[in-house]
Parts: structure tokens; sequence; C-alpha cells
């Protein structure tokens, strides 16, 4: 085809033309791209780059370790030990079915944890680790680590975990500590975001859970590097985490282990009281159970043993545990009467074995009656129609009261679960509670602890020290925070008239001491060291007209869960108190006989601060006792070679 | 005889013509070649493997192959221009029946020591043909609706080809080379305007279509252009890439976090950081500078082609560089649109920066026009 050259100049210029206006167009998009350029990383960049940091930055808390407790001498009673754990990585170890085979030739793994692993290994994604197996001991992780090379993927693990060198002996004082549930998550209104790590363990009962606050601690935190995956690229920087407070209680292990040794399998409880400072010496509760068991997580069949067992070892039986105080609630009353001033010197009231009360016949414990009946006798024998009788002039407002001012029917603020505030009822509590009149029957049962009456072993203790000291006396369960010693709770004077007083510890002298005197059997004959005590038996069933006129079945006879609790209050040296105990024994049935020589017993222990001379006791026990300290000694020393044995 | 042939004596022969390359437009090449090596070095977090060792072999065979072309006088690769085409569509053809499936797209034949994608092939030969064409079409002609109908065809042919792969980046990328090079051309711009009249109608067309039967494109493409809109519907899903990619950009700032600093590519933020979204790296670790600099090298190809098909003294020779110029463009254009979220995500490489044999072989092998037309200029 033959063009002319004029057509093609014309051609070309129109090109060059649309070439120059297209270039045109690309060089204005140009700039447009530029533009846009420097809006994104001139003006917004300070915007990216933060939004850069978060893609990159990731923060892990770090578990603090949590504070430890101490007794009173600096014996542990609640540590952080190592634990060992497996920890498999997925993506390193290839094939998974066969490390675990492999694995599970060395260690025993429970099917349920393997299972448990295959199904996050599932859910994960490869390269996050998934923990195989846990709280394995020293051997163990031995066989892993010597055999690593064959267990690609696998690594040994060291956290800590809190141990309880202790045992069943202090469960009820510390309590345990366990993995966060959900419940626990939903109980708090804005969880501290160190509860999401894994396997992070909170107090869950006693000590434990009421100074969560103190004993965590507060979380450190590392900053990783992470990559689109989440995974670990290299850690940027690190903060350790403030340890929790180290405690020290008041408590005695030495006394408390022997104390929870002499209860033996009985339900019981003990509270040892120090008449200076209000220290807890001792607060045993039996039977126990090993709090290390919920650590590690207690299995189905361990805590059903633990919930039906009758004896309910779970409950901490010094503080949650009321009971109807029986007689060691006299000393109320007859103070009560005294302050008032109704009962003048050498007056005696006269005891046939009951009073007819509005037409109903209240009991005095000796069916024969005591005869004429001062105020050391009444306590001494413990005559029940004195205290009817006295109870009916001075009224139950007024025993009411001095229940209160001796640590009765209110709350102690102990770092313990469940802390029971008892019952010292009054004519307004009945009203409120249970919408009746207060009956003068109902003043007649409260008199000698019966009826509505309910009181911890633990205010018993209060109530027996205050009555020692005259002051108002506080228990104290904490020594130290960190070393920083906790106010004492020796208490302010309580404004009791100190005759009155005398008079009341003469009587609680009469029962340990008289020949006479309900407790004289359990008495302490080292000069110096004597008691003043109080028996207690409290009914935990009604004893109807019929039965009594049948005969009233005597407690041996009796299933356990009818037999009366036995109650023993004492405080010891008599001229100048240190301790005062209390005791009971649930269903144990006399006071004086089951729940006397116990508190007679630790009482030596915590005087002689170790084991009593034999010399402390009366003659005709020593070789009872003699026998019963080898028997304890020998057990004493069967378990702390166990626990030696548990810690290697 | 043509103008051009008429002329042939006195273009220059032998190895002379080596001294006609156009020297600056290569040493541009090499450079932005150069900063393609430096980022793969980096993404790859310090290593020539498994990317910048790869593409520095591709370079070096791509510069031979450009310098063969280029060598080879500018008439003859308009005589084969034809043969070239109906090549590329034979190619695209067998894509169809042969291809290895990849990245969900059927894209590549292996033909033993790499991959060939016939779609970016198609990029040169179509402009080719085009230019041809219109170099053999008498200019009178150009606007005639018979002669405007048959160079359509010539595109959209390939274009359905390669959108059924599918692969919509390359053929918006075919459409608007060849509608730049009919546009230079000659061909009446009430054309255009009625195409552009017609693209808005299909663009709410297949906004329309979404959900019915007779949808148009595939959900994947619909949800990109949701996310384009909206990058923030779905930061961690389908918007992921748009955030990403500008989080890692913006946070280079003016002048970046330095050479290989950057916490998002290295820390696989970014997706596909090697090829598509190279460019968010080079800015995260350059910053505006860097960015900028590397737009600039661009431009300045442009410039040297556009001069080069204005000194050009015959239609295929300007309409090639061109249209060779416009491909460039289009390129660089669309990829830096797409990381910096003014565009789709439709998958376009960063010309001779992106690791890929291919589109470098390629591209080279168009330079090589550009240059041949350089040599082979009457003088």
């Amino acid at each position: 085809m033959k063009r002319n050259s004029q057509e093609l100049e014309g051609a070309h210029r129109k090109l060059s033309r649309r070439a120059l206006l297209l270039g045109g167009l690309q060089l204005g998009f140009a700039g447009a791209l530029a533009a846009r350029m420097r809006y994104l990383q001139v003006d917004q960049a300070d915007q990216f780059r933060l939004l850069a940091e978060e893609n990159r930055i990731n923060i892990r808390l770090l578990a603090p370790a949590r504070g430890e407790i101490f007794d009173r001498n600096g014996l542990s009673l609640a540590q952080n030990s190592p634990s060992y754990r497996i920890i498999l990585v997925p993506e390193d170890a290839g094939d998974v079915e066969q490390v675990i085979a492999k694995l599970s030739q060395l260690i025993t793994l429970p099917p349920e944890d393997i299972e448990r692993a295959r199904t996050e290994i599932s859910r994960n994604r490869p390269f996050l680790p998934i923990t195989l197996a846990d709280q394995l001991n020293w051997e163990d992780i031995s066989k892993v680590a010597v055999n690593a090379p064959a267990l690609p993927g696998i690594t040994p693990e060291v956290g800590l975990t809190r141990l309880y060198p202790q045992k069943d002996d202090f469960a009820h004082v510390v309590g345990y500590v366990g993995p966060v549930s959900d419940y626990d998550l939903s109980k708090l209104e804005a969880p501290d975001p160190i509860l999401r790590i894994p396997r992070f363990q909170i107090g869950k009962v006693g000590f434990e859970a009421k100074r969560e606050d103190k004993l965590r601690g507060t979380a450190g935190a590392k900053r990783i590097e992470v990559n689109a995956g989440g995974r670990v690229m290299r850690e940027l920087d690190r903060r350790e985490g403030e340890p929790g407070a180290d405690m020290q209680l008041t408590v005695d292990a030495d006394l408390q282990n022997y104390t929870q040794a002499r209860l033996g399998t009985e339900s019981a409880a003990v509270v040892v009281v120090d008449c200076d400072t209000g220290d807890l010496r001792a607060i045993a509760s039996a039977p126990s159970f090993d709090p290390n068991l919920f650590v590690r997580g207690i299995s189905v069949a361990d805590y059903s043993l633990l919930t039906e067992d009758p004896y309910r070892p779970l409950a901490n039986k010094t503080v949650q545990g009321t009971y109807p105080p029986g007689s060691t609630f006299k000393m109320v009353t007859v103070m009560a009467a005294l302050e008032e001033g109704l009962i003048g010197p050498g007056e005696t009231v006269w005891c046939p074995g009951h009073l007819e009360v509005s037409g109903r016949r209240f009991h005095c414990w000796k069916r024969a009656g005591h005869g004429h009946v001062d105020l050391n006798t009444s306590l001494k024998q413990s005559c029940d129609v004195y205290y009817y009788d006295l109870a009916i002039k001075v009224g139950i407002d007024k025993i009411s009261a001095m229940a209160n001012r001796l640590g009765l029917g209110i709350r102690h603020d102990l770092p313990m679960s469940a802390v029971a505030s008892g019952l010292a009822p009054n004519r307004e509590w009945k009203s409120r509670v249970r919408g009746q009149d207060w009956l003068v029957g109902d003043t007649v049962n409260a008199s000698i602890g019966q009826g509505f009456i309910l009181a911890s072993p633990l205010q018993l203790a209060v109530m027996t020290a205050r009555l020692a000291t005259g002051r108002s006396i506080a228990p104290r369960l904490i020594k130290s925070i960190d070393g920083v010693e906790q106010p004492s709770g020796a208490g302010e004077s309580l404004d009791l008239n100190e005759n009155n007083l005398r008079m009341v510890r003469r009587g609680m002298y009469s029962v340990s001491n008289d020949r006479r005197g309900t407790g004289y059997r359990s008495r302490i004959i080292a000069e110096g060291m004597r008691m003043g005590g109080k028996s207690g038996t409290s009914q935990v069933r009604n004893i109807t007209a019929a039965e009594r006129a049948a005969g009233v079945i005597s407690n041996k006879d009796l299933p356990w869960e009818r037999r009366d609790h036995a109650l023993y209050v004492c405080f010891a040296p008599f001229d100048k108190p240190k301790y005062a105990i209390s005791v009971i024994v649930e269903h144990g049935g006399g006071g004086s006989k089951a729940a006397a020589p116990i508190a007679r017993d630790v009482m030596l222990q915590a005087l002689y601060d170790g084991t009593p001379p034999l010399e402390a006791y009366p003659k005709g026990d020593r070789s009872r006792i003699k026998a019963q300290q080898e028997r304890l000694e020998r057990e004493r020393i069967k378990r702390a070679q166990n626990q030696d044995s548990d810690r290697a | 005889m043509s103008y051009l042939e008429y002329h042939a004596k006195s273009t220059p022969r032998g190895l002379r013509k080596i001294l006609y390359l156009n020297w600056p437009l290569t040493l541009l090449l090499a450079s932005v070649a150069g900063v393609g090596f430096l980022m793969l070095y980096s993404v790859a977090g310090g290593s020539f493997s498994p990317w910048a060792e790869p593409q520095f072999k591709r370079f070096l065979l791509g510069m031979s192959v450009m310098l063969v072309v280029a060598m080879v006088p500018i008439w003859f690769w308009r005589n084969i221009s034809i043969l070239a085409y109906l090549i590329s569509v034979v190619l695209l053809l067998a894509v169809e029946f042969f291809g290895t499936v990849g990245m969900g797209a059927q894209r590549w034949i292996d033909l033993g020591f790499m991959r060939l994608q016939p779609s970016e092939l198609m990029k040169i030969t179509s402009v080719m043909l085009l230019a041809a064409y219109y170099d053999w079409l008498p200019p009178e002609r150009s606007s005639r609706p018979l002669w405007v109908l048959l160079p359509v065809l010539m595109i959209l042919f390939p274009t359905f080809l390669v959108l059924r792969q599918p692969d919509l980046g390359t053929s918006i990328l075919l459409m608007a080379a060849g509608g730049g090079v009919m546009f230079l051309a000659g061909v009446h711009w009430a054309y255009f305007a009625a195409v552009i009249a017609a693209a808005v109608g299909v663009v709410t067309a297949v906004f329309q279509s979404r959900g019915s039967d007779w949808q148009l494109l595939k959900d994947y493409q619909y949800r990109r252009i949701d996310t384009f809109l909206d990058p923030s519907q779905d930061p961690l899903g389908a918007g992921y890439h748009i955030t990403q990619s500008k989080i890692a950009l913006g946070s280079g700032g003016w002048s970046g976090r330095g050479y290989m600093q950057g916490t998002q590519s290295r820390l696989n933020f970014l997706p596909e950081k090697h090829t598509d979204f190279i460019f968010t790296t080079l800015a995260e670790e350059f910053g505006f500078i860097g960015g900028i600099t590397l737009l600039s090298l661009y431009i300045l190809i442009i410039v040297f082609c556009v001069a080069t098909a204005l000194a050009a003294r015959d239609r295929f020779s300007s309409l090639v560089t061109l249209g060779v110029a416009i491909t460039f463009f289009l390129f660089f254009a669309v990829n830096m649109s797409m990381v910096m979220g003014l565009a789709p995500v439709v998958g376009v490489p960063l010309p001779l920066v992106s690791y890929g044999g291919s589109a470098m072989l390629v591209l080279l092998a168009a330079f090589g026009l550009v240059q041949s037309a350089n040599i082979h200029r009457p003088r």
C-alpha cells in the first residue's frame, strides 16, 4: 500500500500529540500516587507506626512467686516447690503419635492426659506448645531429659507449684490453692489478667484464699515479638513480677502437730489462745485431709471419700463449727449476775434436782440434786438449777450482752474460711428472726448453754482467755507479713469487776483442782501450772418426759450422731494465765471424760513447749500417759520420715 | 516499500548497533532491577535464597534476551507480529487445557526449566500486533467501524481467555494497553467515550448481578472489591492484605526503618511480601524517600520510551514503544495503587522488582523492542 507522505506526516503529528497527552495523564497519575504515598507515610505515619507496634509486640504475663507461709518459729507451712512438666511442640515433633508412644514407654502417661493433649494438638496451631504431662517427679523428668534426642519436640520444663509440707496438720489453717476456675473468674468484676495465665493457682480455701491479695504478688511481663501467625520470634524485654508477701502465722507447728495427733481420728477441734497476745498457738480440727491433693486436682474418688465421711474432714470445726456450749457457758451467766450485783457473798440456791418454771420442769443433770449450792460449788459440780434460778433473775438480755463482751455471738475477724459468728440470742433476736416472744423457758435453757445458744471452739477459747485476763483478747492468726509484725490481740480491759472475775476463776480452779470438781481427773499437779477449767456436755437431742421416766439412755448406748458433744475450756497457769484452750469432741459424751484429758494434754504440751514431764500429771495417770506419749512420739517420727521421702 | 525500509541503509549495522542502544534506558532498567534484588534479599531475612539469586539469574537472562531482540531489526519484529500473537493465543489455549494449577488459577505452563505464564507474553504480543496492524492500516481508515472492530477483537479474544483463568489484573492490563495503542493510532475519541460509557454500564451490571444466577465475577473478587471499599470491615479476613499493607507502608514514615529493619514484612504480617506486595517492604524500610525514588525511576523509563517513540520515524516503532511504555506504566501504577489502598487487590506484580520469571523476561524482551526501535531508527 502506497501512502503519501503528507498523510503520514499528519498521522505522525496526531500520534505525537496523543502520546504527549497520554504521557501527561501518566505523569498526573504518578503525581497522585506520590501524593497518596505522602499521605500514608508522612501525614499518617505516627498512626501507622503505632498499629505496626501493636501488630508486632505481644505482652505475656509472668506468674509471680506466691508468698510463702511459715509458722511462728519459721517452719514452712506452704512453699513453692519446683514441679516438672513435659511440653510438646507438635510442629517440632513431626510424627506426634510416635513421639507420644515413645514417651509412654519411658514414663506412665495417664490415658486421659494423652486424650486431652490430642484434642489440644488438633485445635491449636502446630507451633504452640502444649503440656503433655504435669507434676512429674525428678526421676521421670531425668528419664525424659536423657532420652531427649529420641524425642523431638519434647522439652522438660520447670514451674512452681504449691506444696504443703505439713500436710493434714495445717489443712484447715492454711487451706489450699488450685487452678483458676471459670467460677472463680465469674465472681470477679475485673479479674486480674494474671488469672488467665494457664495453670495459675489461686487460694481456694482457708488462709490461702482469705489473704490471696497479699500472697499472690503482682505479675511480671515480657514483651515478645511475634509474627502474623502468633509464633514467638524473640523476647524484647522482661520485667519480673513482685513476689507475694511471706506470711508468718502465730501457730506453733510443734503444738499443732501434737494437737492433731492427740485428736487422732476423733471428730474434734482444739483452739489454743495465747492469753498475752491473742495469738492462736494451735487451731486444730480433726479429722483432717491432705491439702496437696487439691493442688494437683483431687480425684473424684478421693473427693467423695472426704465429703461422705460423717466426721466431715473438710469442715474446719474450730471456726466454722458452732455447737451449744453447754456448761461452759455458765461462766457467762454467772458473770452477768455478778456484774448486776445479784449474788450476795455466801448466798446459796437450793437444788432439788429440778426447777419448775411456768409449768415446765427443768432438770439438773444430777437427778438427786445438789442441795445447797453456792457460786463455787455451782461451777465445780456444774449444778444446773443454780443457773436456772440466776438466769431468771438476770434476764436474757443481760446474759446475751455479757456473752458478746466475752467474745461469744460475735464474729472474730480471722483470715480463715467461713468464720462463724455463733449466736448469743436476746429478746430482740427471737422476735426478729423467729417472730416469737422470748419465753422464760428460753432463758432457762440459755443459762446452761443450751437452746438457741451456739458457739464455735474459737469463741469458747476467746471467752476463756477473756475471763482469765479480764481483757478483750482478740484472736490473731498472722504474726507478721513480710517481716512486719502485726498488731497484737492483747486488747483493752473489759471493765469487769476484778472481784467478780476472781470468783469465777476460783470456781474454775475448783473444777480442775477440787476433789469433787468435774475436771479433777484431768488436772495438772505441777505447781505453778495448775489450771482453771470448765467442762460442758451439750445435748444434741431433746430428752422427753417419757424418755426421762423410762430412764435416760446413757451416751454409749446411743448411735454416734445422737450422743452429746463433749466440751472443755481451761486456762493455765492459774496465777498468771498464759494459755486458754477450748476443746470440743463431737458426740464425745461427757465433757469431763472426753474433752478434759485432751485439754490438759495440749495445755501441758504448750506450757512446757514440748513433751511435758510425767511429774506434771497425777500419779495414777502417769503410766497411761507415758504409753500415750510414746505412741504419739512414734507416730510423729513416722510422719516426719514420710515427709522427707515426699520431698525427695 | 515503506518509509522505514527505504531508509534501512541509513540504520547502524553489526556491532555498531550496541553504540546506538538507549543506554540511559538500559541503566534505568538495571537500577530498578537492582532495587528488586535489594528488596528480595531483605524479605528473605538477609539471604540470597530463595528469591534474590534466582531473580538475578533471570535478570541476566532477560538482559541477554533484550540485547538479542534489540539487535534484530525492528521490521523483522513487525513482520512476525501476527505469528507471535498467534503463538501467544495458542499458549493461552494450552494453559486452558494443560495449565498447572497454582494459587487457585490456571496460569502456567511448565516448560521444565521455568514456568511460563502465557498471559505475560500476551501483553507484549498483543501490543505488537496492534502496532503492526496500524502500521499497515492507512491512517484515514483507522476510525472506520469495521477497522475498529478488528483490533477490538484482537484485544478481547485473549482478554477473554485470561479472564477465564481467572486473572482479573492481567485482563485489565491487556484491555487498557490495547486501548492505549488504539488511541495513539488515532482512532476517533468518540469510540473511547462510548467504551467508557459502556464500562460504567458494565460495572453497574457487575454489582447488580451479585448474588443472582448470572453473577459475573467470582465471589472472592466481589469480596476483594468490598474490602477495597472498606478494608476495616474484615481486617483479619479479606481486608487483611490491604490493612497490613497500609500499616507497613505508613509505619515506614519519611525515611523508613532502615534496610532490613522492616518489622511488618519480616514478621510475615505482609502477605505475598516477595511478589505483589514487595513495594510495601521497600516503603517500610526506605520510607517515603525510597518510594518516591522508585516511582521516579519508573517515570524516567516512561519518559525515555516516549522520547524514543517521538523520535521514531515509522508508526510501528512509535506504537510498539508507546505500547510497551503503557503496559509498563499500567504494571506499576496498578500495583502501587493496590498496595496503597487505591485499587482492589488484583494481582499485578511490581515490574522488574517483584519476584517472578515470566514477567521479568517478557518485560525485558519488550524493552528489547524499544531498544530495537531506537537502534534501527534511520539517522
